[in-house]
């Protein structure tokens, strides 16, 4: 984990075989919308195949052998996860359909047992819409107050009011790296004027956890929710991370097997976390899956992902703005170290729907729309951008690939 | 780029950068309407101004794509001083054209009206001018709801406003 060495970037796409495989013989495949969604490694692929070939069946209470197995695996995974994050308890480490089911359970079931009218929820302006519309479904219910922490317009957060914001608030929900600008906030000052003032603290960590070192303990966060696709593991899983005190003195999300010790025509009574918080069926492969993905991550070493990034994004941002010149704006922070490699890119004269399709024309794969981010839209003034997103299987090339794409777009478009 | 020259023809490029009937009308008497493509964020504003069974004067507000804008542009074009029947006509045509076929437009089940059966043109004899530069996107199908965010958002206007015309208190 502490190896100095830089990631072998080659020897990582040659693990993901889409990039042999897919759509055009005559050109590479240029990723660069892994915020979106990650590629998957053969690692991750074959594990999945195997448990199906193997071992599959539903898991719990089954005495045969192979559902014996299939438990196994699936809370061998929780563990895997636990230990990925630094959790204390893979008890605290709750599998949900993907990272919106993960922050809608702490909506609904922490807030919907403890927000009233006179409580106040604390946002920032770079939310993603799944840490908004959670909070503004049930403020419709409750009728509490839904607070912002402002954006700037480097991109960085607002902090001058924070502790105003947070008078008298009992939750602050925040984005742990922003979808759109790459903007990691300052955690570990704003989790502790969160604590200060009274309020839990739930990170939406979905475009972290996939590329930060991460450590639960350390954040000192009572929620931390995120999703297994973005992290080169399978859709359909996502994890959230609760303090065992919270998630037991919670009442359950959804209802239904698996989640309940007793039934009664009177009524139920919940099983213990985490089984309390999973009705129904698991994703038990796609669980598998995500473990595979974590393992293979701990290979290449988080802090050695993030040193990647942080290079690679740092000359991104050189790059483009040599090669484009003030045609270009890349939105959020200017410094790596403050950021991910997530660029949000504002072609002048080039709406970011055909900035997308010219770049496709390279098989180069970027993201235009408010990206699930429209509040941040709003204050950035735009309608839309065109994000390319960085990871481990991407090199200067994919960046140089990139930049030629924007010069061609910038051509075809001059007006 | 093979295929790119398709998409972007030179008259929707010029639609984009200069585009026509551009701004706002007073509502009332105009009526406004809002469309959105929740995909891209496009937004778009159409304000129709209507005498009772056509549209007298047409603006487009908002922003958005080359495809979506363009499309907006030409439309105004296409429609102003049509009649309502003459604009739905045109609008199936364009949607046709787009590989769409929608029974809120007179067909029925989602089909185009049997010929004869209805007294709208059939849509492959409706002229669309200009229009036909679009013809490119239906190879790229993310982009046709670019292309038909503003027909879409003027069906709604002059829906509402056949509405209006039609309550008692009547109109200009």
């Amino acid at each position: 984990m502490t190896t100095t060495a830089e990631l072998d970037v080659a020897a990582v796409k040659a693990d993901f075989p889409i990039f042999d495989r897919c759509c055009d013989p005559e050109r590479p495949l240029v990723f660069l919308d892994s915020a979106a969604s990650s590629q998957k490694p053969r690692q991750v692929i074959e594990a999945m195949s195997e448990f199906y070939e193997t071992t599959y069946a539903n898991v719990h209470r089954g005495v045969y052998r192979i559902a014996e197995a299939a438990t196994n695996r699936m809370e061998g995974a929780r563990r895997t996860v636990a230990g990925f994050i630094g959790a204390p308890r893979p008890e605290e480490i709750i599998f949900t359909k993907n990272a919106t089911e993960a922050l809608n359970l702490v909506a609904r079931s922490w807030g919907g047992a403890n927000l009233g009218p006179g409580d106040a929820v604390v946002l920032t302006q770079m939310e993603h819409h799944a840490n908004i519309v959670p909070w503004q479904i049930l403020a419709a219910e409750k009728g509490f107050e839904i607070r912002w922490i402002p954006v700037r317009p480097d991109g960085h957060l607002d902090l001058s009011n924070l502790d105003r914001l947070l008078d008298g608030a009992a939750m602050m929900s925040v984005t742990a790296m922003s979808n759109v600008l790459g903007t990691i906030p300052p955690l570990g000052s704003m989790i502790a004027a969160a604590r200060a003032a009274g309020a839990l603290v739930t990170l939406d960590a979905c475009q972290y956890v996939p590329h930060l070192p991460t450590d639960v303990s350390s954040l000192d966060a009572d929620f931390i929710a995120f999703s297994g696709h973005k992290m080169l593991g399978p859709t359909g899983v996502g994890v959230l991370w609760g303090r065992t005190e919270l998630l037991e003195a919670m009442p359950p999300f959804l209802g239904g097997g698996g989640m309940i010790l007793d039934v009664t025509q009177e009524g139920f009574r919940a099983d213990a976390i985490p089984a309390k918080f999973e009705a129904g069926t698991p994703p038990i492969t796609e669980i598998v899956g995500l473990a595979a993905a974590i393992e293979y991550l701990d290979g290449l070493g988080m802090d050695r992902v993030r040193r990647h990034e942080v290079s690679l994004t740092a000359y991104a941002l050189r790059t483009l703005t040599e090669r484009l010149g003030d045609r270009l704006t890349i939105h959020g922070p200017s410094e790596p170290a403050d950021r991910g490699g997530v660029l949000s890119l504002d072609l002048a004269g080039v709406h970011p729907h055909d900035l997308s399709q010219v770049l496709d024309q390279h098989n180069v794969c970027v993201r235009p729309g408010h990206h699930c981010a429209k509040p941040l839209m709003r204050v950035l003034g735009v309608g839309a951008t065109a994000r390319a997103s960085l990871y481990v299987y991407n090199d200067e090339s994919d960046v140089d690939a990139l930049a030629d794409a924007l010069v061609d777009a910038g051509e075809f478009f001059a007006f | 780029m093979s295929g790119l020259e398709d998409l972007y023809r030179e008259i929707i490029l010029d639609h984009y950068r200069t585009p026509r009937n551009r701004g706002k009308l007073e509502t009332p008497p105009a009526h406004k309407v809002e469309g959105f493509n929740p995909l891209c964020g496009d937004e778009i504003t159409v304000y129709v101004d209507t005498d009772g069974d056509r549209v007298t004067d047409v603006r487009i507000d908002g922003q958005g794509c080359s495809i979506s804008q363009a499309s907006a542009s030409m439309m105004t074009n296409a429609i102003k001083g049509r009649s309502f029947a003459e604009i739905s006509d045109l609008t199936r045509a364009f949607k046709s054209m787009m590989s769409i076929h929608e029974n809120e437009l007179g067909g029925d089940d989602g089909r185009e009206p049997e010929p004869g059966s209805e007294e709208s043109v059939p849509a492959d004899e409706v002229k669309l001018g200009d229009l036909e530069a679009l013809r490119g996107v239906v190879k790229f199908p993310v982009r046709i709801k670019c292309a038909t965010l503003a027909w879409n958002t003027l069906a709604q206007a002059i829906d509402e406003a056949r509405a209006d015309d039609g309550a008692p208190t009547g109109s200009s």
